[in-house]
């Protein structure tokens, strides 16, 4: 090229792409050491307080009196769990709420996570499977209702507040299913019905864990792998096409891994409700427009529900479910954002 | 960056689903030269250049790129070499200027996405090109229309692509910016000897910044070539059903189409211009 550009200006664009970097590096370390410090204290207090010392001694194989059953088998697999499906619900929904361009296009209100959780609850409660034949049948069945809702929302191409009206729709319908397998079999099981309808903690196991464990080793890495591409489907089809993205084969293995992840964390811990829904938002919130959300919303997610699952077993009178509280903090949010798509158009992430 | 690029519609037929729109249509794209489209709403145009883009696929015959079918190249490939300006592009909530311009640059960064100096160049020209430097750091949504399809450019321009399409790149804009942009892409046109092909609304501003003026009219072509020889009276009925006098731009010397209606028209234009002397 001929035309010299000017030093101030090649300053000026690596700056702001050094601060861009900088932003993103900062916002998902201080989340990093959040969820990092709240894992740890999960660990360390509850109706007896073990010091890091002992939990150390207790990850490491040691026999430590007390420590190794609470903190080993009630303690760890519990906080281990949150931190899972927190990450995986953080993670696939703002996968699902980028695509769709719209904070509502979360897939715990549009129904996919309920079609898991259906599934998942028919497996266990019918049909007695094992915890991976489930977490896989619940993918399937998640992949099932995402089919459902896009083929009954398509009409001339299909419109984002409209898949989301018939999502809502198809949540109900799952909700119900959960319900009545739920009351049969289990009159007398309120935490699993618990589980299976916002979601919950209290029997997390180490047999739940290793499949949930294996799909975020294998479905992150390719979910964080994409993030430059959902990056730039979100400037619309036609210039992320032009852009060089293959868009429908991205779009579909994007759809496909968000719902791999939510999937096996909804078969380990119920759908834990609205932390895809306020994950994504929040992350994008405290993150700013620069770079991937994927993992920032990831983080927030395990942030959400270890917090939640610590408050709902101390800080009230009673044990409360973990799904319970991240329901009372997302219903507002989700009544506020109705309100808000009905005065103006969208609501963008 | 001056390698002339030969694109190449061959009896393309094109359609969504059973609704056929363009039915084998040809049109040889002239390399380093300015083309561009017009027609009447629905004629055709936007839908010839989506898969001039690769964005659409033709149900019948191809669009070559330097020979080779396009749909059939890999899409990475394809944006090294033909950038699109779609019609509606989204700017993410709150994106930067300098962001979304860095986004053009993503086809000639490898999986692990490294960045390199050239890359910072390349951004650097494209705010430079487009005038767009002062704002680089602000936010896209915060723009003006005008200041926005600049940004938008810029971006394609970051792209450094041989080969750029334009689909209506001057809708929703003023009088003043529309010829903007519009010189804009000239200056692009004779400094780095990019094939512009665009689609346009505006007759007479198509005949101005058009070396090769393409008239469609019911998915067909109608008329091409040198404005001066396409833009007629009966090219301006054929496509738009429309009586006009064409008259020399006094300004460039090109045809320019004065639409007659049924209002305010006399007979004896001479007449006007004698009484307005």
């Amino acid at each position: 090229m001929t035309a010299l550009v000017p030093t101030e200006t090649l300053e000026l664009v690596a700056r702001a792409r050094h601060r861009r970097a900088r932003r993103w590096w900062t916002v998902t370390g201080v989340l990093l050491l959040a969820v990092g410090a709240i894992y740890v204290l999960s660990l360390m207090l509850g109706d007896t307080f073990y010091s890091p010392a002992e939990i150390w001694g207790v990850i490491t194989g040691h026999q430590v009196a007390g420590a190794s059953f609470t903190v080993g088998e009630l303690r760890l697999p519990r906080a281990t769990t949150g931190l899972l499906a927190g990450l995986c619900f953080g993670m696939g929904g703002v996968v699902f709420q980028s695509l769709l361009r719209n904070a509502l296009a979360s897939p715990d209100v549009i129904g996919i996570t309920s079609g898991a959780s259906a599934a998942a609850v028919f497996c266990i409660v019918v049909l007695g499977l094992s915890q991976t034949a489930v977490s896989f049948i619940a993918t399937v069945a998640a992949l099932a209702a995402a089919l459902l809702i896009y083929l009954l929302a398509y009409k001339d191409g299909g419109s984002g507040p409209r898949l989301i009206l018939i999502g809502i729709g198809v949540a109900a319908i799952f909700d119900s299913v959960i319900s009545y397998i739920v009351s049969r079999a289990a009159e007398w099981d309120l935490p699993a019905a618990m589980r299976w309808l916002t979601g919950s903690l209290n029997d997390a196991s180490w047999d739940r864990i290793l499949p949930l464990a294996i799909a975020v080793l294998v479905l992150m890495p390719l979910l964080l792998g994409m993030g430059r591409d959902l990056e730039l489907l979100r400037l619309g089809d036609h210039t992320a096409s032009a852009l060089g993205v293959p868009v429908e084969r991205r779009r579909i293995l994007l759809i496909v891994t968000a719902v791999g992840l939510l999937a096996f964390a909804t078969a380990a811990a119920g759908p834990i409700a609205f932390v895809a829904f306020l994950s994504g938002p929040i992350a994008v919130r405290v993150l700013g427009p620069v770079g991937s959300p994927i993992l920032p919303a990831g983080l927030v997610g395990a942030l959400l529900v270890l917090i939640a699952d610590f408050a709902g077993q101390h800080a009230f009178g009673t044990r409360l479910p973990v799904g319970v509280i991240t329901g009372v903090l997302g219903a507002p949010y989700l009544v506020y954002l109705l309100i808000r798509s009905n005065r103006s158009q969208g609501t963008t992430l | 960056m001056t390698a002339n690029r030969s694109l190449h519609a061959q009896a393309v037929t094109l359609g969504y689903g059973e609704r056929t729109i363009v039915d084998g249509l040809d049109l040889m794209v002239p390399p380093g030269r300015i083309t561009t489209i017009v027609g009447a709403n629905a004629c055709g145009k936007s839908t010839l250049l989506k898969s001039m883009a690769r964005l659409l696929a033709p149900s019948s015959g191809s669009v070559l790129l330097d020979g080779k079918a396009i749909h059939r190249l890999p899409t990475k490939q394809v944006a090294r070499v033909l950038g699109l300006l779609p019609q509606s592009p989204i700017a993410p909530d709150g994106i930067a200027v300098s962001d979304l311009v860095s986004r053009g640059r993503y086809p000639h960064q490898g999986a692990l996405a490294r960045w390199t100096s050239d890359d910072d160049r390349a951004v650097a020209r494209a705010l430079e090109t487009t005038g767009t430097t002062h704002i680089a750091d602000r936010p896209v949504d915060e723009l003006s229309g005008g200041q926005r399809q600049r940004v938008w450019i810029a971006m394609a321009l970051a792209q450094e692509t041989d080969v750029l399409l334009l689909d209506e790149p001057t809708t929703f804009l003023d009088i003043s910016h529309q010829v903007d942009v519009l010189d804009l892409l000239t200056d692009l046109n004779h400094e780095r000897g990019t094939t512009i092909v665009m689609v346009l609304h505006d007759l007479n501003l198509a005949a101005r910044y058009a070396d090769h003026l393409v008239a469609m009219a019911g998915g067909k072509i109608l008329a091409a070539g040198d404005p001066h020889d396409v833009l007629t009276e009966s090219t301006v009925r054929g496509v738009f059903g429309l009586d006009s006098r064409i008259i020399p731009d006094p300004l460039t010397g090109r045809p320019m189409v004065i639409p007659m209606g049924r209002h305010h028209t006399v007979d004896e234009p001479e007449d006007v211009a004698a009484r307005t002397a």
